[in-house]
């Protein structure tokens, strides 16, 4: 294994542009602007600004950076850099796990860049952020009616912390030690779960996967004191987890709350909301509305819970009120349960929320509508279904049978690392290998399919990849 | 400058507006045979409205204009370094072949993604001083937590992973409720009459059950804890770890190494000190930088080069494990590496100017504003609303009545050492025309406060709306419609 | 906010260092925030209570008082197990700050040992102690 490399000295671009002369263009102060407010203050020089700090605290060497770059130069650099990405359409990639391809309207990239709304701060002075809170209350409530559940936060990191965040809520709640989470659940998402829990001395129990790809929660009869069960629909493998059986085996034990989680929101314009079948905390990764994948962030952590659980919750939330004049406006409320009031007693330490991430959701739940939202689930739905059925015609092995949305495994004949090797070549990608996550899935492929494949592009990756 | 009220529209809630059957995206026909769905797991959809892309559009433009924002007005937000967001780093994170890169390809194939991160990490080393960063973390508090997850499992390796955690009370709230997650105990140390640690107290307070401290330096009086070598050579000695909080790191770039002050955990936070935009609450970025001792804990995977190669390592057995589900929010990293290459060398000029800035408000207001602790400030400085008290004015007054005057408020009642605390950062980026301009409003307020205090209780006037009731709000929370 | 003298503090109640009241009920003693730690708070927002039938320690922490921008704990005075609470708070908190020694009344416990309620201070210690 080799390890990070230090270097002396940086050197990023072969060759330079820098900019002429001695201003940086964010800069505004000319010489005769520094003269005259060190006057005003009273100091001999700029290095009497820093007179406080002990010399014994000042850096030794200057920073080794290079000049600045002028705007067309650093084009060029991030241009460089950007195409040695391997992105849809130049590949034919069938892969979500998390970071789904959606189309994403252009009316929602021109909104986000109204300089009012992303430059500007959190809202704490509500009557110069009714912009931003406004569209926050539009947020939880769009997010409230997809989930069907009472109340939405204004977002957390993303799908994998607020997973945690979840579950540590319940252990708050319930004032239980241990947690059952399915091994269907994102990987990752449980791996941050693990990061989180470990300091804390919680226990964590993984309820194993069936051969149909759901949960098997019949290990739950003998667990009496779980704060919480997580599960995640559609689960990792794509398929539909039958939250109902859940809610009724969690619920036994009237204490435990169910924890339903999700990668992929757009499922729920088909199937039923987890808010209708017993779920207690929703929680997930929000990418797929609008929000273009980044290499996996920023995306955002959509949290939802029942009214009941609100002072448990973590997370800002806007509320509706009214000014002097009786008009209606929006605050932060509820902020006792937060960080800056509460301290160590808050109910997390979060600080911030993706706030322009949920802004993007919203505007793309608007955007799509609710006829739109179905038509689209629908469109990603029959285009899996559809790759399914071909795959397997072809003789492609799909060994979990539970109806599922827009993502499937696929069981590639033993060895088929080589065929992986040389799709790639054609600049085809067969899917996402499970092998990494699960030891006992070799030679096992996420595939996924969405709105964006063609008809065309399936067929085509059908051959490729039974050829 | 007053700030004056244009043609400010109303507007309704979305689910108020639209007609079934509009829509505001294009979807395309199906292609493929429609499938049947399980009808015990079909559901009936989302209750959304319906709308048409120009309503979208109105809708959001309307809402804009209700916003302060850095592009209308000053926004000196203490601690906050509200500075200007660069058009460049937008183009840059909209690139495509970077807000389109899937995160779990095989490295080969975001070699440019990974190559951004593996330098960004080293351009922040040389600015921090500490040698190995992980970007992982989606925001300064979680910057916070994985610190602690550190110094949790740095101590629980040596044997004892301690108890408890020192935070001088000048500290942010995230501070204590990052140390809580780790299940430390936070110790208060009180500030001395200087508005800094005394070495003493931290003497006094250091024990082996003790983890270490989380200092902001400069602290959020906007002071330099200039007894900081002292402290962590206290902490150190008794093994203890010293954690700065990077929150005003805007006031010492190219000024301190944070290293040779004796840090050994450090969080930045992109959206303050590397310019990238707030975007009315996040998303951020909190990177965060350890001395090389303190390697091998950090989150995996780690971009490491190999050769000419980026790969993503996952095998560092000791390291604390995962803070997000991919590698961080990668699109906020793109636009502060794209900031740290425009800057360059300049950026050794931020601090300057910041710092320029701060003093030359403090000494233009102290005459007018209660200064509690009048020493040589870094970028910002700390009033108080002793002096408008006399006339039943407070600094929530002030604050409002600032909008008033075409300025965004302070951080206000922020530190809670200091009552009625107005906490001024005015960063590198505003101009000194723009800065006269706040200062004549703010010496404006003071003698308005004396002559008419009533406009400042009844402040905002020009904003879209007054004063909104927050009581009202937290007794019966109406958090969806 | 009031001055000292402004206060309402009735003689026939019984105060706590931590600006409780406390009176007693037949077995019982009720207890709830005195007109000093209302209008220290300002417009309450929000009351935490504990389920009847908890027991609690002299000293411990058994509610959360909470106004738009603090939160203030609640200690019961006395060791003692929860009898009843006031529902009525959950939707009404101002009762606290309207009339904090009638309807804004929060616990009623039952001593562990009744001759304890005689250590609480009497109005004319709580004003000395307050002034100090």
């Amino acid at each position: 294994m080799s390890t990070t490399k230090i270097s002396g000295k940086l050197a990023i671009y072969g060759w330079t542009q820098t900019i002429r002369g001695k201003r940086m263009r964010y800069l505004p102060h000319t010489e005769e602007d520094i003269t005259a407010m060190l006057k005003a203050i009273g100091a001999q020089s700029m290095d009497d600004l820093f007179k406080s700090i002990p010399g014994d605290c000042r850096r030794k060497e200057p920073m080794k950076l290079e000049p600045p770059l002028t705007e067309w130069a650093l084009d060029r650099h991030m241009d460089t850099l950007a195409s040695q990405t391997a992105i849809s359409p130049d590949y034919l990639m069938f892969i979500g796990a998390g970071s789904y391809d959606h189309h994403i309207p252009e009316v929602i990239k021109q909104l986000l860049r109204r300089g009012e709304l992303f430059t500007a701060y959190t809202p704490y002075q509500p009557e110069v952020s009714q912009g931003t809170l406004q569209s926050i209350y539009e947020y939880q409530t769009l997010v409230t009616r997809l989930l069907n559940m009472d109340v939405a936060n204004a977002s957390m990191y993303d799908g994998a912390s607020a997973l945690a965040e979840a579950l540590l809520m319940a252990v708050r709640i319930t004032k239980r030690k241990k947690v059952a989470v399915s091994t269907a659940i994102h990987p990752l998402y449980r791996k941050v779960v693990k990061t989180y829990f470990h300091p804390t001395g919680y226990e964590i129990m993984e309820l194993a996967y069936g051969p149909d790809g759901a949960t098997d929660l019949s290990a739950l009869e003998n667990e009496k004191e779980l704060a919480a069960v997580a599960v995640q629909s559609p689960n990792f493998f794509g398929c539909i987890e039958n939250l109902k059986n859940a809610d009724a085996l969690v619920h036994a034990n009237p204490k435990t709350l169910l924890v339903s989680c999700f990668t992929e929101p757009l499922a729920y314009g088909l199937y039923k909301a987890p808010g209708l079948q017993g779920a207690d905390i929703v929680c997930g990764e929000g990418q797929s509305l609008g929000i273009p994948r980044s290499f996996g962030g920023p995306g955002l952590g959509i949290f939802a819970t029942r009214q009941k659980y609100v002072r448990n919750m973590p997370g800002r939330l806007v509320g509706m009120t009214k000014d002097l004049e009786g008009r209606r406006g929006f605050v932060l409320t509820l902020s006792t349960r937060e960080q800056h009031i509460r301290r160590e007693k808050a109910t997390s330490n979060i600080c911030s929320n993706q706030g322009l991430c949920a802004t993007a959701a919203a505007m793309y739940m608007a955007s799509l509508g609710g006829t739109g939202f179905k038509n689209l689930a629908r469109l990603n739905y029959n285009n899996a279904q559809y790759l399914k059925t071909e795959l397997e015609k072809a003789g492609v092995q799909i060994p979990f049978k539970t109806p599922a949305f827009n993502e499937f495994v696929i069981r590639m004949p033993a060895g088929s690392q080589a065929q992986y090797e040389s799709l790639l070549k054609n600049k085809i990608i067969l899917g996402l290998p499970l092998n990494q996550f699960y030891a006992e899935l070799e030679d096992h492929y996420l595939v996924c399919a969405t709105e964006t494949c063609t008809k065309e592009d399936m067929d085509r990756f059908v051959k490729e990849v039974t050829s | 400058m007053m700030g004056t009220t244009g043609l400010i529209f109303n507007e309704p809630l979305l689910w108020e507006m639209g007609a079934k059957g509009r829509t505001a995206i294009s979807i395309p026909e199906q292609q493929v045979p429609s499938c049947p769905v399980d009808e015990n797991l079909a559901g009936d959809g989302p209750d959304f409205p319906d709308l048409c892309e120009p309503d979208v559009v109105r809708h959001y433009t309307r809402l804009s204009h209700w916003n302060f924002s850095v592009d209308s007005g000053m926004y000196p937000l203490g601690s906050c370094t509200m500075k200007y967001n660069p058009r460049t780093n937008e183009r840059q994170s909209s690139l495509p072949g970077i807000a389109g890169a899937h995160p779990l390809l095989p490295d080969g194939l975001n070699q440019g993604s990974l190559k951004m991160m593996y330098e960004l990490e080293r351009l922040l080393a040389e600015i921090t001083g500490l040698e190995a960063v992980t970007l992982q973390p989606a925001a300064g508090a979680h910057g916070e937590l994985t610190g602690m997850l550190i110094f949790h499992a740095y101590h629980s390796a040596k044997g004892n992973p301690r108890t408890k955690i020192l935070i001088p009370d000048t500290a942010h709230g995230t501070n204590p409720a990052s140390a809580t997650l780790c299940g430390y105990a936070s110790i208060s140390v009180p500030s001395d009459e200087n508005g800094i640690i005394d070495p003493e107290t931290v003497r006094e307070l250091m024990d082996e059950e003790t983890a270490g401290i989380m200092v902001t330096n400069p602290n959020t009086l906007g002071l330099f804890e200039n007894n900081i070598k002292q402290i962590a050579s206290i902490v150190h000695a008794k093994g203890g770890l010293v954690y700065a909080d990077g929150a005003n790191m805007n006031a010492v770039i190219d000024v301190v190494n944070m290293k040779s002050i004796g840090v050994d955990v450090l969080h930045l936070n992109l959206h303050k000190t590397f310019s990238t935009p707030h975007g009315g609450g996040g998303p951020g970025a909190g990177p965060v930088c350890v001395t090389k001792d303190l390697e091998r804990f950090l989150p995996v995977p780690r971009v490491i080069k190999d050769g000419n190669r980026y790969v993503l390592e996952e095998n560092f057995p000791d390291s604390v494990g995962k803070m997000h589900a991919f590698h961080g929010n990668f699109g906020i990293l793109v636009r502060a590496y794209s900031y740290i290459l425009s800057m360059g060398s300049d950026l050794k000029k931020v601090s300057q100017y910041a710092v320029l800035n701060a003093n030359y408000i403090k000494e233009r207001l102290k005459d007018v504003y209660h200064l509690p602790y009048d020493s040589d400030c870094m970028h910002e400085c700390v009033f108080t609303d002793k002096h408008l008290q006399t006339h039943k004015v407070s600094t929530l007054d002030l604050a409002k009545r600032l909008i008033d005057h075409g300025f965004h408020p302070p951080t206000v009642y922020f530190p809670l050492v200091v009552s009625g605390a107005i906490m001024i950062e005015p960063t590198e980026t505003e101009s000194k025309e723009t800065i006269d301009q706040f200062i004549e409003a703010m010496r404006t307020i003071a003698r308005e406060a004396a002559e008419n205090p009533e406009i400042l209780h009844q402040a905002p006037k020009n904003a879209k709306v007054r004063r909104l009731d927050e009581t009202g709000a937290a007794r019966k929370p109406r958090l969806a419609g | 906010m009031k001055e000292i003298h402004e206060l309402n503090l009735p003689e026939n109640l019984h105060y706590t260092k931590d600006h409780e009241w406390a009176r007693k009920q037949g077995d019982l003693i009720v207890v709830g925030i005195n007109d000093y730690a209302q209008d220290q708070l300002g417009d309450i927002v929000f009351v935490e209570l504990p389920e009847p039938g908890e027991k609690f320690s002299e000293g411990d922490e058994f509610g959360t008082v909470e106004s738009v921008k603090a939160v203030s704990e609640l200690f019961l005075p006395i060791a003692g197990e929860v009898a009843d609470i006031n529902e009525d708070l959950a939707d009404t908190p101002e009762l606290v700050n309207s009339n904090p020694y009638d309807e804004g009344w929060m616990i009623k416990f039952k001593p562990d040992n009744p001759a304890d309620f005689d250590k609480l201070l009497d109005r004319d210690a709580y004003l000395t102690m307050l002034k100090g």
